[in-house]
């Protein structure tokens, strides 16, 4: 195809599975349906980059206490609705499986050899007091400025 | 119909149908024809939407015991 290939813009900022399941089902629709596609992620969205294992950094307190608090990694996402303190993700889990589908880890690693562009967000980062080696192989640190020049040739942009 | 591949989807949700059918496309020639078949009942639509919008052909669709088979022309 000659044309110039279409743009998919995706903003995560949620950090729930479901919405996140939601964002990189898109992004993998997008991707079969020829688009370029990035996925830039924000505040919690930033969770379904972390690295599930621990990576020792260096950290003040605040940072320790936010990273203890949220979770590592995609798998580790809690539900927007129906948690139950972490029953609702282990039912979704089952489900998913029955009828399977993909699970986000699975969706994830899917956008990524489909050549999805995955963009974490420096500002929030350091906001959250993340470190990047805490952050999966193969993602980009940018700002405002690299989402907009995405976005502004988007075909899709989308905020989740 | 004669197919030179046949894709398996069945049993598979939504977005593999179409990210499948995607990478089984990309290994045909341009006027080969793919056969898919699913089982996913979402797929019918969304093969019909991602074969109009890129650029290939379906040349036929057929719906059997809950299996849908796609003959896809690629373009």
């Amino acid at each position: 195809m000659s044309e110039q290939r279409k743009k998919t813009t995706i903003v995560l900022f949620s950090g729930d599975y479901d919405k996140a399941m939601a964002a990189y089902i898109i992004a993998n629709g997008a991707a079969a349906y020829d688009h370029d596609v990035t996925i830039f992620h924000t505040f919690w969205g930033l969770n379904a980059l972390r690295k599930d294992e621990a990576v020792p950094t260096k950290k003040g307190f605040l940072e320790k206490m936010f990273a203890f608090m949220m979770p590592r990694g995609a798998d580790k996402m809690g539900l927007s609705k129906m948690n139950f303190a972490g029953m609702g993700p282990k039912m979704i889990k089952q489900v998913i499986k029955k009828h399977n589908a993909m699970p986000l880890p699975d969706l994830i690693e899917m956008a990524k050899e489909q050549g999805v562009k995955l963009v974490a967000c420096q500002m929030t980062i350091d906001l959250l007091g993340l470190k990047q080696e805490e952050i999966m192989d193969g993602v980009d640190f940018a700002g405002v400025a690299a989402y907009l020049a995405e976005a502004e040739e988007g075909n899709v942009n989308l905020f989740i | 119909m004669k197919a030179d591949k046949t894709l398996d989807a069945k049993g598979l949700s939504c977005p593999m149908p179409i990210v499948k059918t995607k990478k089984a496309i990309n290994e045909l020639e341009s006027g080969q024809i793919l056969e898919v078949v699913t089982t996913d009942k979402g797929s019918k639509s969304d093969i019909s939407a991602w074969v109009k919008s890129t650029g290939h052909d379906l040349l036929d669709v057929k719906e059997e015991n809950g299996e849908f088979t796609f003959f896809i022309q690629k373009g």
